[in-house]
């Protein structure tokens, strides 16, 4: 029955006559998957349990987490990326609120002005704010300090996007319903408004929490050097000590975290905003 | 009073997001290795940091290659990718499925994990793991599935009738593609093929991990220029090259989005 209606596809797509159909389209570019994504990520995990001697072994997990060395750069890196995610959260939401909210953000004008940003390269925007941090002094108070606004400033347009579109698609009389039947402001905006944009919350986290986690641009040229974080452990396994067993353990383990937090914010169903307004 | 505080709100917002560009666009034009507010008064403003970049043939080529690279990548993963997004979209099997599962990896992915793992596969099949053709893969991998991701919404707002209907009318399921399809979906092609070209701009670790000696890129000088310089100001040229990326790009989206609000009030 099913292989029936499946040969009457194929026949309204032409494949009879033809030999071709609209969803081989996707065989090139699965293919080109399967040879750049998948099977390189097969090799992390085969690197990963394997010894110097070549044979297997759960050495390099053993190592990763009985030094003290990376478990507290394990520490600080989730330390980093969560601090810079809530104050990204914490000062998008209101912008993303007043942009979606009020006439000020007429025909997208703002909006547009917030996240041009995106579309110039990351690391000469990093390069812009360091020298204004050393311009105003503020560079020498704290490497810790410092690296949190470079990375606030790099990422913070990829959370004002997804909660702004979050924003704009809510249903606006729900807002209205809870007002007329008697909640408070304060309360309607906690009980329908905040849930209600939970899913670009969840989506702006992706985007934010992963990337300050591992992208070390930021933490070696904000850090005066002082401040490691795990992306930087793996690339000096792969570049300076070319123990690419190793390595591969703790970018094993990089993926395992990323599964657990898409497992958390997946809770809320997201959507990629990335470009979305492009 | 609220609406007050609104516009203070977003005029602080704006400041945080601008004051740094602004700061840097401003010492381009003075001729100091270090950026403060007393080398700004004595060595005053001038064009020489623009003079020094446009006579800098090294980092002349660095630009035009960073550039080259991006329209390469950018061709390649719109040919890619839409492909693969109008065969995701008409396969319903486990075929569709798989690949549009296995283009959400590099999407959520750390860009640490993807590059490495690149560099795993790349010097198995080859001795070496950089090379041209790896960086153009390298690029390929981050950029194609934000192209599929933004021809896919194109593809679910045609009418599927319409392939039918060409069909139907005798055209070859080829001619129906390039006539009825492509047409429809053409804004989200281009708008994957801008994103491709920004995101290949925009990488910097893919780039370290797959760049062939002696290659670089904007983002890989410009880190190295950072990484090394004890210093903590950016390296005088730089701020020129970075200013005039900056004004291009502003006025750019500026200019596209002035263009397509006039085009929505008709």
């Amino acid at each position: 029955m099913r292989k029936e209606k499946t040969l009457n596809n194929e026949r309204t797509a032409g494949s009879v006559r033809f030999g071709f159909s609209r969803r081989q389209l996707c065989i090139p570019y699965g293919v080109f998957l399967l040879c750049f994504v998948i099977i390189p990520l097969v090799l992390i995990v085969v690197y990963a349990f394997r010894g110097n001697d070549g044979g297997f072994t759960l050495d390099n997990f053993v190592k990763f987490f009985s030094s003290t060395t990376t478990i507290s750069t394990l520490i600080i890196s989730v330390l980093l990326a969560l601090a810079t995610t809530i104050v990204c959260v914490i000062i998008a939401y209101p912008l993303a609120y007043i942009l979606a909210r009020s006439n000020l953000n007429r025909g997208g004008t703002l909006l547009m002005l917030f996240i041009v940003p995106m579309w110039i390269n990351f690391v000469l925007r990093a390069m812009a704010m360091k020298d204004l941090l050393t311009l105003t002094g503020i560079f020498g108070i704290n490497n810790y300090l410092n690296v949190i606004i470079g990375m606030v400033y790099d990422y913070v347009p990829f959370m004002i996007l997804p909660i702004y579109t979050v924003l704009t698609k809510m249903d606006k009389s729900l807002v209205e319903a809870s007002l007329d039947l008697g909640a408070s402001p304060l309360k309607t905006f906690t009980k329908v408004t905040l849930p209600l944009s939970m899913p670009g919350i969840a989506s702006g986290i992706t985007m934010v929490f992963m990337p300050t986690m591992t992208c070390y641009v930021i933490s070696d040229t904000f850090g005066n050097g002082l401040i490691t974080i795990i992306g930087k452990l793996i690339d000096e396994q792969f570049t300076a000590f070319s123990n690419w067993n190793f390595g591969s353990a703790m970018a094993m383990i990089l993926l395992a975290i990323m599964l657990i937090s898409m497992w958390v914010t997946g809770s809320f169903k997201s959507e990629d905003t990335r470009g979305a307004n492009l | 009073m609220k609406k007050l505080l609104q516009v203070f709100y977003v005029f602080l917002m704006l400041a945080f997001i601008y004051a740094p560009i602004l700061t840097l666009v401003l010492y381009s034009f003075v001729d100091t290795p270090i950026v403060d507010i007393k080398s700004a008064l004595e060595i005053g403003f001038s064009l020489n940091l623009y003079k020094k970049l446009f006579n800098d043939a090294a980092l002349m080529k660095i630009v035009w290659d960073t550039l080259a690279l991006a329209l390469i990548v950018a061709v390649l993963s719109t040919l890619l990718g839409t492909a693969g997004a109008i065969g995701i979209y008409y396969s319903k099997g486990k075929l569709g499925k798989s690949v549009s599962a296995a283009s959400r990896i590099p999407v959520i992915n750390a860009e640490i994990v993807t590059a490495v793992a690149l560099v795993l596969l790349f010097s198995l099949i080859f001795s070496e793991s950089r090379s041209y053709f790896a960086l153009v893969v390298g690029h390929l991998v981050i950029t194609t599935p934000f192209v599929v991701l933004s021809v896919i919404p194109k593809l679910k707002q045609m009418d599927s009738n319409l392939y039918e209907a060409a069909l139907d009318l005798g055209a070859s399921p080829f001619t129906a593609l390039f006539k009825v399809v492509l047409p429809e979906i053409i804004p989200g092609v281009l708008s994957g093929f801008m994103l491709a070209i920004t995101l290949s701009l925009d990488d910097y670790i893919i780039s370290a991990y797959t760049r062939p000696a002696g290659f670089e890129t904007i983002s890989t000088y410009v880190y190295g220029a950072m990484a090394k310089s004890n210093a903590n100001s950016s390296l005088p040229a730089l701020r020129a090259l970075s200013a005039i990326i900056f004004i291009v790009i502003i006025l750019v989206v500026v200019i596209k989005n002035f263009y397509s609000s006039k085009k929505e009030v008709k």
